[in-house]
Order: structure tokens, then C-alpha cells, then sequence
């Protein structure tokens, strides 16, 4: 049974053209920082190519706003590849901004968990390698609710991305070579790990329907970016109890040290409220205190999303100082900035 | 070869809606509309061609279009899958079964290569892999090319229906694990309907 609030209403002109004209409004909103080249259909850092700093590019599918256009700027990324909504982006896409933001240091490619986004990143890697582009990948995949990975195309890069997309940035910023940056990344999504619920499904313009149906009393325990089903559908319960299983799905899969610092990132799926995030934090503030383990630091938003989903995911990710250094470190991108 | 395309193009583009709602059953509600825009885009660029192109530099071409224009997975693999034909096929004016065959066992390798799926899976590949076994064995049997594409494509259509019960292992569809049986895969059924094509431009060529 569908949610009857679920129907077709959106600020549209045509769906169609909803990826353009929402990468036109970034551009006039936030001029100072980036520039959307619209021929490529990507997003730009405005001084980019930074010379001698290494590029930072990432790109996925629509939908997913702030990520990954918002995260452009000083500190973060040097573009973005945005595809139509939930649609990887092509190897062209991707070919662009790896050579608009090639300084002579290298280029980084952020790459989520998605079998389109990864093949066609793959053959923009060979792309970029056939013009003399030195370019390094690092895969994120930290979605704990995919509990077989032998049988499905593994886990999905989900909150740990926009995490691993400010950390690296910090390093890129500061000098840090493409291997230095690659390291770091990689060791973000290592230490990182998430979890998703909704409450109520994604409408994607062009299908004007909602992806999945479920029951005004119902959640997707385990939900996916792109309303890809979770672990199991189950009535809905008090927001302790939800976060206390959730808490429990990503800690005893991260196993952090006992008396950890953690970045705990609470995130909004699109279509809850603030006020309904900080719930959550609460709830996940006693959860990590009962288990010994401390939030040192925390970012409570809509970060990922998946287009009006009522939703959230909670991510964690286990720091040293190294990485909380690079987490404090300045910041200037339309949807995160502190320290300038 | 331009038939093949135009063809495909209106077919995927009368069944975009169809394919969306099979997507969305079990992945991301975009197969249809990222096909028709595809297909939509090679009948584009292969509308600036002289009549002379080889079929090798058509499928070629059609390919690397794919790939540049659709994103997601099935950009890659059927782009993929269409340059790799079209390098096998080479230079040559015409084709013939032998040639035709060889172009979609190379296709099918290109495919499998990207991708990593196995017939089973619930993929296109369980369309795409017993076509191509059909297609050469019908060409090497002696058939004509126009019986070997039809039996090429009965097989498609065959594999296309397995994959209901199937579990997907790879795609977006496996995070549904036990829930993506009973639903036919989106990938399995547009190959279908770009094999009816394939057919229907190999009886209407002069």
C-alpha cells in the first residue's frame, strides 16, 4: 500500500531538465566558489586546477544533494560529475574534470560502491591514463545493513563518502602527494561504517512514483541511497530502539578500540526534519556513552540524501589524531564550511 | 546496421515506462529511461554517417555513443559490448553469419569481462550469453543468417523469462537478495527487445 502523501508533486519544470537547472542555481548561488561547466555537465572548483595540489574528483548519480556538487571548494573537492538522478555519470563526464583539475600532482578519483559508478570510472581511469593523467581510485563501501557481500555486488558507499571527501581535501590541501592522499582515503573508509532507515520511499521525477512501497506504519531497516531494500521491512518502533539496533549493526561490524574517539555523522535522508535528526543524535550519543566509546567529533544534516525520503543514516567512523586534524581543518564548499 | 539502431531505439523507447517499472521492482527506476536516451542518441550520430560506413565502424561508433551518453551500468556494458563487435568485425562491407557470429561472441566477452557476471546471475547476461551459443551453433549448422538471428533471439527470450526466479548475485538488484525472485530483469528483457530488432533488420535488408 502506498503512503497516499507520496504522489507527484516537485518543483519541476520538466523532468527532464531537473540535473540542468538545479546545476544552474548552484552556479549562481555560489559563483565565489565553483563554476558548472555545462557542456561536460560537471561541477568545478573555481581557481581549479590548483597548481602542484592534487585534484579530488568524485560524481554519482543525482539525487543525492548536498553530494557531491555542494562539497566543491577549498578544502574538499575539485569537481564533481553529477549524472542524471541515480544514474552513474559517464567516462566523458569524469575525463573532463580529471583534466580540469590536474595541477601536475595527480588526480584522485571517489568512487562509490555501485556497479555503474564503478565501471564507469574504470574506463575513465584508462582515459585519463591514456593522456598522461597519473590518477589513483579508492572505493567507498561501508553500508553494514548489505550483510552477504559473496552474493551481491558488494557493499554500497554511502555517509563514509562525504566524510572521506573532507578528509582527503584537507590532506590534498595541505601537500600531501596522490599516494598520500589515496592512503588517507582509503584509510577513512576503512575505519568508517553505516546504517540506513526510511520511513517513506524516494520519487524519482521520471518515473513520478514512488520507488518501493511501504505501509504508513512500516521502516526499511537497512534502506540504500537509491531506496534499494534493506536488511528487513518491520513495523515502526520508538527512535531509542531504532537507533539502539542501529548503533549495534555498525559497532559490532566496526569493532572500534575500547575508549575510541569517534566521528559520529547523523545524516538526513531528505525528507526529515532537523529536529527529528537530533533525536537520533541523542539517542546515539547515550548509545556510543553505554558502550564506552566517545563522539569527539559530530556533523548532524542532510549531507547524503536521497531526493524527499523520509530517512536517516547514521555513520561512524573511528578517528586518530591524523584524521581529526584533517577533519578540523578548514573548509569553504557550499554545503560544509568552518575555519574560514 | 542503421535498422538494428532505429529499430532498437523505437522499441526502447515504447518500452521505457515498461522497463523503468521492472527496474524499480528490483533496482533504481532508471533502465528505461537510460536506454531511450541511448538508442536515441546512436539514431543521432548515426544519422551524420555516409551510407558507405562499414557495419564494424557503425557498431563501433553506436558503441563508444552508448558509453558517453547513457551512464549507469548498462551505458558501459551494451557500449562495451557494441565496440567489441565492431572491432571484430573490422573493415569489412558486409558480414556474413560467421562474421556475425564471432562480432556477438565477442560482444558477450566484453560484457562478462566488465561486468563480472555469470549466466544465473539475473543479468543481461542471461539473455545475451544463450543467444550468442544459439547464434553460432545455427550459423555452423548451416543456417541463414535470418534463422540463426531468430533462433538467437527465441534463446534470448527464453533466458529473458529464466531469470524470474532467479536470486540476482550482481547489479543493484542483488542487495534484494531472496526478494529479487520472482521478478524479471530489467537488463535480460531490454536485450530482448534489441535482439527483436536485430531480427527484424536482418528479414528487411535488401
Amino acid at each position: 500500500m502506498s503512503v497516499a502523501t507520496q504522489t507527484m508533486k516537485k518543483f519541476v519544470n520538466a523532468p527532464e531538465d531537473v540535473v540542468k537547472e538545479s546545476l544552474a542555481g548552484l552556479a549562481a548561488a555560489h559563483a565565489d566558489l565553483l563554476r558548472v561547466d555545462f557542456e561536460n555537465q560537471i561541477v568545478v572548483r573555481q581557481d581549479a586546477p590548483v597548481a602542484g595540489k592534487v585534484g579530488l574528483i568524485s560524481g554519482g548519480g543525482s539525487g543525492h544533494e548536498p553530494m557531491h556538487g555542494g562539497f566543491v571548494g577549498r578544502g574538499m573537492l575539485d569537481a564533481a560529475c553529477p549524472g542524471e538522478i541515480f544514474t552513474s555519470p559517464v567516462p566523458d563526464q569524469m575525463l573532463a574534470a580529471t583534466k580540469a583539475v590536474d595541477g601536475g600532482a595527480g588526480v584522485l578519483h571517489i568512487v562509490k560502491n555501485y556497479t555503474g559508478d564503478v565501471m564507469n570510472f574504470k574506463l575513465a581511469a584508462e582515459l585519463a591514463d591514456d593522456e598522461g593523467i597519473k590518477v589513483e581510485s579508492v572505493l567507498t563501501n561501508d553500508d553494514v545493513a548489505v550483510e552477504d557481500s559473496l552474493w551481491t555486488a558488494g557493499r554500497r558507499g554511502v555517509g563514509v563518502t562525504v566524510i572521506l571527501e573532507k578528509i582527503a581535501g584537507a590532506k590534498a590541501e595541505a601537500g600531501g602527494s596522490l599516494a598520500e592522499v589515496a592512503a588517507v582515503a582509503t584509510k577513512v573508509n576503512d575505519r568508517g561504517r553505516s546504517f540506513g532507515v526510511a520511513l517513506t520511499s524516494c520519487v524519482t521525477p521520471a518515473a513520478g512514483s514512488p520507488t518501493f512501497d511501504i505501509g504508513p506504519d512500516e521502516m526499511e531497516f537497512g534502506v540504500g541511497i537509491h531506496g534499494e531494500p534493506g536488511r528487513r521491512r518491520e513495523k515502526l518502533k520508538p527512535v531509542s530502539e531504532v537507533v539502539a539496533e542501529m548503533t549495534e549493526a555498525i559497532v559490532s561490524d566496526l569493532a572500534p578500540a575500547s575508549g575510541a574517539r569517534l566521528l559520529a555523522f547523523v545524516n538526513g535522508l531528505g525528507g526529515t526534519p532537523l529536529i527529528e535528526l537530533y533525536l537520533v543524535y541523542n539517542e546515539l550519543a547515550k548509545q556510543l556513552a553505554d558502550r564506552g566509546l566517545t563522539a569527539s567529533r559530530n556533523l548532524v544534516g542532510n549531507y547524503i540524501t536521497s531526493l524527499e525520503m523520509a530517512g536517516v543514516s547514521i555513520t561512524l567512523v573511528e578517528l586518530d589524531d591524523e584524521l581529526t586534524a584533517l577533519w578540523d581543518a578548514p573548509v569553504h564548499t557550499p554545503a560544509l564550511r568552518w575555519g574560514t | 546496421m542503421r535498422q538494428w539502431f532505429e529499430g532498437s531505439a523505437v522499441a526502447l523507447h515504447e518500452q521505457r515506462d515498461y522497463l523503468t517499472q521492472l527496474d524499480a521492482a528490483i533496482g533504481d527506476a532508471d533502465h528505461g529511461t537510460n536506454m531511450d536516451r541511448g538508442f536515441a542518441s546512436v539514431v543521432a550520430k548515426l544519422e551524420e554517417l555516409d551510407g558507405a560506413t562499414p557495419p564494424g565502424k557503425t557498431l563501433v561508433l553506436a558503441g563508444s555513443t552508448l558509453v558517453s551518453t547513457v551512464g549507469g551500468a548498462s551505458g558501459p556494458l551494451w557500449g562495451t559490448a557494441l565496440r567489441r563487435a565492431g572491432r571484430s568485425m573490422g573493415d569489412g562491407e558486409t558480414f556474413d553469419g560467421a562474421a556475425l557470429a564471432l562480432a556477438f561472441e565477442a560482444a558477450l566477452e566484453g560484457v562478462v569481462e566488465l561486468g563480472a557476471a555469470q549466466p544465473g546471475d539475473k543479468t543481461m547476461v542471461d539473455a545475451l550469453e544463450p543467444a550468442v551459443r544459439v547464434l553460432r551453433e545455427r550459423v555452423d549448422g548451416g543456417s541463414t543468417v535470418e534463422q540463426a538471428v531468430t533462433a538467437a533471439r527465441e534463446a534470448a527470450e527464453e533466458g529473458m523469462q529464466a531469470t524470474v526466479p532467479l536470486q540476482a548475485s550482481k547489479g543493484r538488484a542483488s542487495y534484494l537478495g531472496e526478494r529479487s525472485i520472482g521478478h524479471q530483469d530489467p537488463g535480460a528483457t531490454s536485450t530482448v527487445f534489441i535482439l527483436r530488432a536485430l531480427e527484424q533488420a536482418v528479414a528487411e535488408r535488401p
